[in-house]
């Protein structure tokens, strides 16, 4: 076939050993959305069998770059120039149909979002099986079988009966193996990953990417990882290319990259990963007034939901007897995935939800049994800095309206103290006064995080709950939002009930760690005793999953 | 599914009694006495006496006081039975049994056009990619919306009836008198369904799953029929449902306009003539038509998207 016949020589690919045409080559490549170029001349080249990660934050271009490589540019994106070359062949020279046949089969995708990415009113062994039918690789039959097969290999216990399932009867973890087995189906000889793990658990996370990695490497499939996590390049890559702005600053074999960055920001980026091993933020705790005992107190919590007939159970217990203290000026962390319930106890610390049972006290306060105008004051001493910035404020509100609504809804100010204070707090977060007048949608997802934190401040607060404040960040953003918790905790004196599944920010600001696991508290301890000497199973496996641990570029 | 079906049912019942009652005050409220038009309408018998005109009304129920005759009627109902119309003495029942085929008829083509129409228009505008071109399928619905029912229909009998002379213009004969109704009663309804459905299209071609199924290689065709107007059925079919109801009021001016008979040819005289029965009757039997036709789309819709049933199976338990 046409495939071996021509190619560039020169693409030098690490890894496999010795010098071989690259399989993949990008060579100055631009893709433009009306005016706005994104992909500013980048050369990439991918060798057969090779793993290539391709990093940098959200708007490097990285993303729009893989799109680019099979032709599947959201509307209104244009490549302008550049070429694509496939094992010697430029994919852009026969146009949409000549592409059409090389997508699935020659170059497969699996997209960034298993929640989204599978048809929800398709039975997942059809969806598996697809491209098999579409390139004519087998008939009906044989692509059911073949389906199976796949999902026995992406490690589903009862291939059968799962390929007979719905993609909303799966986890997340689930459907993303099962787009693992879509994309390998027809035996394609790139596979383009675009974050594929960023939805998911670290625990999760894990098991997918080992999956992916084993898959390839047995099948001797080349890999384009795109992925805004340096550990997951480091862990899974031979070579790593780092983009920023549409254009690649660096690139070459991982260990060179990652150990020792040439460009600054490439240096900027890594000096930005909160890092198991570096410096912590956490302040030493401020000292403690003499009559001041624990802040929060929350003891022997329960929450009950219940669950409907068809999910067998009668209740599900989504906090089960969980038992912690948080001290002023301290940061008490809740680590744990999705469904561990360290939002829920959260909640229940807020009085947002009430617990089956169990009691929280703040401040000496019973705060279980609190209602009306007593309830009503307790909740200016406590507020909360959720997720995402970009729900959490009023897209119709002002920086200056959303900063004082707390301010207006307790009375504590007329308009123009509001306004003197709004900026006053704007200030202590490091924005601008000018930005007073602007409203979210002209902000940056760190400045909006920033406005969010400064309307949690309003009512000068004793605690604040962070809800996962820095997962929906870039990670440079990420270091610049803890870098103010951690300062604002020194003046202020706060102290921070902070959930997280992340366990490397959780180690740059707690001074004390709670583990949480299907609604139990596993594991609590200084943050120092957690990392280095984790007293439960759970705990070592949470550690041990967190990508960036392994040498960095082994040649697998 | 059967807590579903049950709450829905009730719901049902509901929904008839109230349009029953409505219908009901309205047509009891109304200034004028169905009976003196019915004198008056007699011909011959022009000059009916006062006695005759009290027999009538005992007759009919209506010296009764409102309370009462709205209880006997509710009672009747129940059973089946609109009693007998005020203009001529038949049975309800009968008479909306007899006008019925006919309508059905034409009801039927009319959503069949609408429909195929309707859909194929939607398609067509997400699957065209010059832009132009599909802005201009995309504005065609709204024309069809806001163009008068009646007179588009005398526009085509002007054109393809008169001055082509392609089809008949009136009367219920034949196969070929039923096109150019069918199209006038499809043309509101086929527009509404097309706009739904090309937004619930378009909606359902951005998401990621189609992303996913071009990323196997799949065509335009297949990425369109197999993945998206599955997923974009619903926002059409649920609309459908409640278009059912245009309709029939449509068919009203429908058959009015190409002389068919109908039901809506009844539903006009009777208005015109006060048959309060009568009019009870039919507008009891559209709301019969409308609750089933909901019930039938609620049915359908966990056969169209798997996590509806799921959805069901949860919500039927009680919290």
């Amino acid at each position: 076939m046409s495939r071996e016949a021509t190619s560039r020589a020169g693409g030098t690919s690490r890894g496999t050993g010795g010098v071989q045409p690259p399989l993949l080559a990008v060579r100055g490549l631009r893709v433009s959305y009306g005016a706005a170029e994104v992909v500013r001349g980048v050369d990439l080249t991918v060798a057969p069998g090779e793993t290539v990660a391709l990093v940098g934050e959200s708007g490097s271009g990285k993303s729009t770059t893989a799109h680019a490589v099979v032709g599947l540019l959201p509307r209104g994106g244009r490549r302008t120039a550049g070429e694509v070359v496939l094992a010697g062949e430029d994919l852009a020279a026969g146009g949409e149909r000549a592409l059409r046949a090389r997508r699935g089969s020659d170059i497969g995708l699996i997209p960034q979002d298993p929640y989204l990415a599978l048809n929800p009113v398709q039975r997942v062994g059809r969806q598996v099986a697809e491209s098999l039918l579409i390139h004519g690789l087998a008939d009906r039959a044989g692509a059911r079988e073949r389906a199976v097969e796949l999902l026995a290999q992406v490690g589903f216990d009862q291939p059968e009966t799962r390929a007979r399932q719905y993609p909303h009867e799966l986890s997340g973890g689930m459907r993303q193996r099962v787009l693992i087995a879509t994309a390998l189906a027809a035996g394609p000889r790139l596979l383009i990953a675009d974050e594929p793990t960023s939805a998911l658990d670290v625990t999760v996370q894990r098991q997918v990417l080992d999956h992916l990695e084993r898959l390839t490497r047995d099948r001797g499939t080349a890999l384009l990882l795109i992925t805004h996590d340096l550990g997951v390049a480091a862990d899974r890559a031979q070579r790593t290319v780092v983009m920023s702005r549409g254009e690649v600053v660096e690139a070459g074999p991982t260990n060179e990259v990652l150990g020792g960055p040439r460009h600054p920001y490439t240096r900027r980026l890594l000096a930005a990963v909160p890092s198991l091993a570096g410096p912590r933020l956490a302040a030493p705790r401020a000292a403690r007034t003499p009559d001041g005992g624990p802040l929060v107190v929350a003891d022997r919590l329960v929450k009950d939901f219940p669950l409907p007939r068809s999910a067998g159970g009668r209740r599900l217990r989504a906090v089960d007897g969980v038992s912690l203290t948080v001290a002023r000026g301290e940061t008490f962390a809740l680590v744990g995935e999705s469904g561990s319930g360290k939002s829920t106890t959260a909640r229940i610390v807020m009085r947002l939800t009430a617990p089956s049972s169990g009691t929280v006290t703040f401040d000496g306060l019973d705060a279980t049994a609190l209602t009306g105008e007593p309830l009503r004051r307790l909740r200016r001493r406590m507020q909360i800095v959720y997720q995402s910035p970009y729900a959490s404020l009023d897209p119709r509100f002002t920086v200056a309206e959303s900063i004082g609504e707390p301010l207006r809804a307790f009375r504590v100010a007329g308009r123009r103290e509001r306004a003197r204070r709004a900026a006053e707090l704007l200030e202590r977060v490091a924005l601008p006064a000018s930005a007073l007048r602007r409203r979210p949608a002209e902000l940056s997802g760190g400045q909006r995080q920033r406005v969010a934190i400064a309307r949690a401040l309003a009512l000068e607060p004793d605690l604040v709950v962070c809800d996962e404040p820095v997962s929906a960040l870039d990670v440079s953003v990420q270091a610049q939002i803890l870098d103010l918790l951690a300062e604002l905790q020194r003046e202020l004196g706060l102290s921070y009930l902070f959930i997280s599944h992340d366990l490397a920010v959780v180690r740059q600001i707690a001074h004390r760690v709670g583990v949480m696991r299907d609604g139990r508290l596993v594991e609590t301890g200084t943050t120092e005793r957690i990392f280095d000497e984790p007293h439960h199973a759970y705990t070592e496996e949470l550690l041990a999953a967190i990508p960036g641990r392994r040498t960095a570029g082994q040649p697998r | 599914m059967a807590r579903f079906l049950a709450r829905r049912i009730v719901q049902s019942v509901l929904v008839l009694w109230a349009s029953f009652t409505l219908a009901f005050v309205v047509l009891y409220l109304l200034p004028s006495d169905p009976v003196a038009i019915m004198a008056a309408g007699g011909g011959e018998a022009s000059a009916v006496t006062d006695e005759q005109v009290a027999e009538l009304r005992e007759t009919y129920g209506l010296d009764q006081p409102a309370w009462r005759q709205y209880l006997e009627r509710l009672a009747d109902a129940a059973h089946g039975d609109f009693g007998q119309s005020v203009a001529n003495g038949e049975p309800v029942g009968r008479v909306i049994a007899e006008s019925l085929p006919a309508t059905l008829q034409l009801a039927g083509c009319a959503l069949l056009v609408a429909a195929l129409g309707g859909g194929g228009l939607a398609l067509a505008a997400t699957w065209v990619r010059r832009g132009w071109l599909r802005q201009a399928l995309l504005s065609l619905p709204a024309l069809g919306v806001s163009a008068p029912t009646f007179w588009v229909g005398l526009l085509l009998v002007q054109l393809v009836s008169f001055r082509w002379g392609l089809l008949p213009a009136f009367g219920n004969e034949g196969w070929d008198a039923i096109v150019l109704p069918a199209i006038t009663l499809a043309l509101p309804v086929g527009s509404v369904l097309a706009q739904v459905f090309a937004k619930s299209l378009r909606t359902a071609l951005a998401e990621p799953y189609a992303e996913t199924a071009w990323a196997k290689g799949a065509s335009p065709a297949r990425v369109h029929l197999g993945h998206a107007v599955r997923n974009a059925a619903l926002p059409p079919l649920t609309v459908l449902g409640l278009l059912l109801g245009n309709l029939l009021a449509g068919s009203v001016v429908v058959e009015s306009v190409f002389s068919r008979t109908g039901l809506g040819r009844t539903t006009a005289t009777a208005v015109n003539s006060q048959d309060i029965p009568m009019v009870l009757g039919i507008v009891s039997f559209g709301a019969l038509v409308f609750v089933l036709a909901n019930l039938l789309v609620d049915l359908l819709g966990p056969l169209l998207d798997p996590r509806l049933a799921a959805e069901r199976a949860e919500r039927a338990v009680p919290a």
